[in-house]
């Protein structure tokens, strides 16, 4: 076997600070030269692209470690400042420490009382875990008060902070080297005290006198197409820099007076500044020559896109795909549709092994273009080849081949004979070889739809290879990934590892999904179509003959009919119910209110009675699916599943179901209910604002007289448009599959049917009556003060007799703020959910049943103050003691009383 | 073997204890049967158990953020009580997680002690002593230039309704203004004659509270039916004074509530603070139709409040305060908790989830909590 390397792990990773001694050790190269490449394009040496750096261009090997492009890392050179610079992510941090420490002595202005009781809380700040930074700030504050040192009596001076990177002190401006002098004679012990762990980080390192030079690999220059060179945002800064150490060193020794060197002294720091930070406030931004400010180090790690966020906690992925998806009634819940295309792509590494060898053989004779065929062979000796059409038949020969015989001697008759004939033959080849096959049917994958917001929007599927393009999915399993498939796309995952398999199985398979842990009921269930065929079918006694019976359930799991309902003419007949409950374990007893109002009895798995709707089958809602899961388990459900879609999809086939535009009329007698109605309420609406005029008008209670009047107005026009709706439920059919369809869940509402048939009512922006646009008027065609119903965006009219242009445009204000809203929504909740999971990802239950953190801080010492967990609790108490004492109580006296 | 040496054996909490006691006492089993109902019982409180390792942590924050999507942003809303808006849907939701020092719509629900409780009268005493009482609910105001003096027109209707005296009026007024009052006139002006004091008076005067707490500006009377179908009155306030409220005459200090969660622990305690965060997630996310486990809302809670304080959902408080350097960079102010983490010369252990997907090791959660070593047949 290959050789075993023992997994490391990483205990600990330390943070601190680096001394100007270590960035020399840890450099290949001073770098003294801003030039990158000669003339000739080769990298100069002890510039900012010196080859000692690293490599980025293929083909070449690095001079330091003589790896090649992508395997070497890079390493780091180092820049000699002229003069010691600030760095500006610790301006804030040097600033207390000047504060702080004393002019003359560097001792930390604290006597020794006092450096004791801070230390003090120092420790028990680490030990609360509180924040340690808040420890210092009070013992700067409290150093700062000190007139004279403790330690040496020296009068202390008031010290100026000028952001980002200059400090005075009294008036006198302090250059890097005088902090730099100072820091270093501050004692490691008075660092303790505010909190500073002077073996990783002794302040002088803050100001900085050699910087870095980051390898080549982390600054990389594109080659554009027209040949140019074009160089990494941090490169072009590190060139500003060295131009300008240079042009430093140059003017010191040549003497140049102060002032000019001040000046250089500040641009050196300027670019170093934004070297590491190019959005400090109060420095401008440093500008590519395009204009666009400069991305430096501090740029790269922050915020959603950086190296944090970006990089490091989201990781892209290899065996993953995505495309469109669309409807699949006919497959389970637990299975997903892959196109070939995607199937012959996605590969599992499979091992050969004495009992597979033929199988997976023949998957490489097949090739990469015939389905199930295989991508890449893996030799035992590491070697790995591309299956290509041309030595597909070559190589799957050679796996059968015995070892030791000739690659090229296996032949098709050779091979039976081997396999049975000769034990002290050598093995195949084959063996111990790696193949990456095709994804077959029945391989397990994961399936995904963004926004990942629960666990159910990644889910395990058995993979069924189909033709065309798209990725087809049952319709149940729409609302745990809310998809729709209105041009949706979504991700699939083949699992590599046999750990990340039986992971997959248990853990992720749809069935162990079908109850949603946030409220302990079913997601998974039935939808739309699947709700109104269950209605159709069980709603009125219909009667079917045994071909129509069969039909219904060709697609479910039930083979065999009963024992007929009813005989008409010597033909056998069932109800609907019954076929229903053909579907329904046995055994089952339950008794609950459908959402189209009647009484569901079932008893011993027979539908008695009541319409199976949405409250018995639906998503979220569903009672038997809920029942069926805690007590028959996930596998059950998952087929009850399966078995209410295919016979709800035959079902509303068999009795047919549409719903256009006629649908939505309503008699003439009915219209002219409706339009009196809303007359009425038009003129009761005249009628309080003449009181409100009047003066006459009473205040609620906490209200003033205007909101009064609006809320009197707004009631009186939703009464309107109720009663409108009530008006077109009664002329609408049962039958009528809008009622249908509301009735039973399905889809929709009666408000929805009203609006479509009655009247669409008042439209509303931030809860109120229309009131925006022009001066104390909605539009211009009103008088100003106009309450009126329509001035106000009263819509009369219904959906299918169209708007006027005033009421349109009323219309149209109310659905913006609709999308607005839904806009501002998903930002906000995007950053709740991901607050939440930062600030809970760490907390687990525990074998003694404690919930705790990462730290091994106890956060609940039951979790749920029950321990119990909320998927596989019933309705109610999680454990019913009445009920289980009656079951065990039953289950004595049932034989004995069999005995009498 | 008797039912109680069965319990005092088996691992059954104490709450089920006594519910199996109870049933047995009930239908007076015998011992073999209580024993046997102890066994059934043990066996569902095991099926229902969570199961060890379960990122109960993660389930929960989903389970309240995804519903999240599906709440409303139109803020104002009833709470039942028409007269008083509350905060509602995801930005009450957001307020409650962030522990605002002050919510945008503070309210104490105010419950009253047994003779005040069916009187409406004497409700109405309570309210008086709640409610902020300023100048203009008791007077009208009229400012005579000339004389430089501002008068206050009492209503004696509306002071006698709040039992307050002229006297007390004019020595509130004499107090917080630091002027001399008529009192039969109910008039003052400034120490020199000066329009703009004069002015300024007035404005000072608009603030003086006469009866009542400051901050609390409205307030409900509504009849209620608490539980076992009684009525009675309850307060609701817009405004929240909690400590004050409860020490005012008549107030049932055990019941009344506030959604102000720091104000509750002030007075109540990092416990009653908990148990306002569960209440009122609950009740948002109730409010809105969304069906959410209450365990889930109970975690979000105690980790709130585990360190005995109030910590927010996020920077400023648990994701802030996280050991790991690594996870607080990975979350928000990426590059400070780097420079912090370095000067202290931290270290970072790796326990937690985001430092692991970080270095690219599995995650110390569910699967990967447990460690399986490969024994060898016959070795050992």
């Amino acid at each position: 076997m290959s050789q075993r390397t023992t997994p490391k792990t990483i205990e600990t990773i330390e943070f601190g600070l680096m001394s100007p001694e270590e960035y020399r050790n840890m450099s290949v190269t001073k770098i003294i030269t801003a030039d990158t490449y000669d003339d000739d394009g080769f990298p100069i040496d002890m510039g900012l692209m010196d080859p000692r750096l690293g490599v980025i261009d293929p083909g070449l090997q690095c001079k330091t470690c003589g790896k090649r492009s992508g395997r070497c890392e890079g390493h780091f050179g180092h820049i000699e400042l002229a003069a010691p610079v600030v760095h500006p992510g610790f301006s804030k941090l040097i600033r207390r420490l000047l504060r702080g420490t004393c002019h003359d002595c560097a001792r930390l202005l604290l006597d020794d009382s006092q450096q004791e009781e801070y230390r003090e809380k120092l420790e028990t700040a680490r030990e609360l875990e509180e924040d340690v930074s808040d420890v210092m700030k009070s013992a700067i504050r409290s150093a700062r008060k000190a007139g004279t040192c403790p330690h040496c009596e020296a009068e202390q001076k008031d010290v100026k902070h000028d952001k980002p990177t200059t400090y005075y002190e009294d008036g006198q401006k302090l250059m890097p080297s005088d902090i730099r002098d100072r820091f270093e004679r501050i004692p490691d012990d008075d660092l303790r005290v505010l909190g500073i762990n002077a073996d990783r980080a002794r302040p002088e390192w803050m100001i900085l006198t050699v910087l870095p030079v980051p390898p080549v690999t982390a600054r990389p220059s594109i080659t554009l197409d027209s040949g140019q060179r074009s160089e990494d945002d941090l490169t072009h800064k590190l060139v500003d820099i060295i131009r300008i150490n240079q042009r430093f060193m140059e003017n010191r020794e040549a003497g140049s007076p102060q002032l000019i060197i001040e000046d250089l002294w500040e641009l050196l720091q300027y670019h170093v500044t934004t070297f590491v930070d190019n959005e400090i406030s109060g420095t401008p931004p440093a500008h590519h020559r395009s204009g666009r400010p400069l991305k430096t180090l501090s740029q790269r790690l922050k915020g959603k896109e950086g190296r944090f966020r970006g990089s490091l906690s989201g990781k892209r992925v290899n065996f993953s795909s995505r495309t469109v998806i669309s409807p699949d009634p006919t497959i389970s819940v637990n299975e997903v549709g892959v196109p070939e295309e995607i199937a012959k792509e996605m590969t599992l590494k499979v091992k050969v092994t004495e009992n597979n060898i033929e199988e997976i053989v023949e998957y490489v004779r097949r090739g990469p273009e015939d389905h199930p065929g295989a991508n890449y062979v893996k030799r035992e000796d590491g070697r790995r080849l591309k299956v290509k059409d041309k030595n597909a038949e070559a190589l799957a020969e050679r796996m059968l081949t015995p070892e030791g015989a000739g690659p090229m001697a296996g032949e098709g008759d050779e091979e039976e004979e081997e396999a049975g004939a000769s034990d002290d033959d050598a093995d195949p080849q084959g063996l111990g070889w790696t193949v990456e096959r095709h994804l077959t049917d029945g391989d397990v994958v994961l399936f995904n739809r963004q926004p990942s917001l629960h666990r159910m929007s990644m889910m395990a599927h058995e993979v069924v290879v189909m033709p065309y393009k798209t990725f087809r999915l049952n319709t149940t399993v729409c609302p745990p990934y809310n998809a729709d498939f209105d041009g949706d796309e979504m991700n699939m995952h083949v699992v590599q590892s046999e750990e990340a398999l039986a992971e997959a199985e248990v853990l992720m398979k749809v069935q162990e999904h079908i109850l949603s842990p946030r409220f302990g009921g079913p997601i998974i269930g039935a939808i739309q179509d699947h709700i109104s065929g269950t209605y159709l079918l069980t709603h009125e006694e219909e009667l079917f003959d045994e071909s129509q019976a069969l039909d219904l359930l060709r697609k479910t799991s039930v083979t065999e009919l009963p024992e007929a309902d009813e005989e008409i003419d010597g033909d056998e007949h069932w109800y609907g119910d019954t076929v229903f409950s053909l579907l329904l374990p046995d055994g089952l007893d339950m008794e609950f209110e459908s959402s189209a109002g009647d009484t569901v009895v079932i008893e011993d798995g027979e539908l008695l009675e009541g319409t199976i709707d949405e409250d018995a089958v639906g998503s979220f809602v569903g009672e038997i699916v809920e029942t069926v899961a805690k007590i028959y388990g996930m596998d059950r459900t998952a087929r009850f599943i399966d078995d209410v879609s295919s016979l709800a999809i035959r079902s509303i086939m068999h009795f047919g179901f549409s719903f256009g535009i006629s649908d939505e009329d309503l008699p003439e007698e009915a219209r002219e209910e409706i339009d009196v109605g809303i007359e009425e309420a038009e003129e009761e609406v005249e009628r309080l604002i003449e009181t409100y005029e009047r003066g006459e008008l009473e205040s609620l209670p906490g209200r003033s007289l205007e909101e009064t009047l609006e809320m009197k107005i707004m009631q009186a026009l939703g009464k309107a448009r109720d009663s409108a709706g009530e008006i077109a439920e009664q002329y609408l059919e049962d039958d009528n599959p809008g009622v249908v369809m509301a009735d039973s869940g399905a889809r929709g509402s009666m408000l929805n049917l009203t609006q479509m048939a009655g009247c669409v009512g008042q439209q509303a922006v931030r809860g109120e009556r229309i009131n925006r646009g022009y001066e104390n008027r909605t539009l211009s065609h009103f008088k100003e003060d106009d309450l009126s119903a329509d001035a106000r965006g009263f819509v009369r009219h219904s959906y299918k007799e169209g708007l006027e242009p005033r009421e349109f445009f009323f219309h149209a204000m109310g659905g913006r703020e609709g999308l607005v809203d839904t806009a501002v929504r998903t930002s906000k909740s995007g950053y709740l959910q991901r607050r939440l999971i930062n600030a809970l990802q760490e907390l687990e239950a525990q074998y003694d049943g404690t919930v705790r953190n990462s730290e091994n801080d106890i956060v609940q010492f039951e979790y749920g103050e029950d321990g119990t967990d909320p998927m596989k609790m019933p309705d109610g108490d999680a454990v019913d003691v009445d009920a289980i004492a009656d079951r065990v109580l039953d289950a004595d006296e049932a034989p004995a009383g069999g005995d009498d | 073997m008797s039912l109680e040496e069965h319990l005092d054996d088996s691992e059954l909490p104490e709450r089920l204890r006594e519910k199996v006691r109870a049933t047995a006492e009930e239908r007076s089993l015998s011992d073999e049967e209580a024993v046997e109902v102890a066994d059934a019982v043990y066996e569902r409180y095991e099926q229902t158990r969570i199961d060890p390792l379960e990122p109960v942590g993660t389930v929960s924050a989903q389970s309240i953020g995804e519903p999240g999507t599906q709440m409303t942003m139109n803020t104002f809303h009833y709470a039942g009580v028409a007269e008083i808006d509350v905060t509602q849907g995801l930005p009450r939701l957001i307020e409650l997680v962030d522990a605002r020092k002050e919510p945008d719509t503070p309210m104490m629900t105010v419950y009253l002690e047994d003779e005040y409780a069916g009187d409406r009268d004497k409700a109405r005493e309570v309210v008086w002593e709640l409610e902020a009482t300023d100048v203009l609910s008791i007077g009208d105001l009229s400012i005579d230039v000339a004389d430089m003096q501002v008068a206050v027109d009492l209503d004696e209707e509306a002071l006698e309704e709040r039992q307050l005296s002229r006297e007390e009026v004019a020595e509130s007024i004499e107090e917080e203004l630091d002027v001399s009052v008529d009192e039969e006139s109910m008039s003052f002006g400034p120490d020199s004659p000066s329009y703009r004091e004069l002015l300024q008076l007035v404005e000072e005067l608009r603030e003086v509270v006469f009866k009542g707490i400051d901050g609390v500006e409205r307030v409900v009377i509504r009849k209620e039916e608490v539980e076992d179908g009684d009525e009675e009155y309850v307060l609701y306030t817009e405004g929240s004074k909690f400590k004050k409220a409860l020490k005012v005459e008549g107030v049932d200090s055990t019941r009344t509530k506030t959604n102000n969660l720091h104000e509750m622990q002030k007075a109540l305690g990092i416990e009653a603070a908990r148990n306002t965060v569960v209440e009122e997630i609950v009740s948002t996310l109730g409010e809105q139709g969304l069906e959410v486990d209450i365990r889930h809302v109970m975690l979000v809670a105690d980790a709130m409040t585990t360190t005995g304080d109030l910590q927010s959902i996020g920077r400023h408080g648990i994701s802030g305060s996280k050991g790991s350097v690594l996870s607080r960079a990975a979350f928000e102010v990426t590059v400070n908790h780097l420079l912090d983490a370095a000067v202290h010369g931290e270290d970072d252990d790796l326990n937690g989830v985001t430092e692991n997907v970080i270095v690219g090791q599995p995650i110390k959660i569910g699967t990967g909590d447990v460690e399986l070593k490969v024994g060898r047949p016959g070795g050992d």
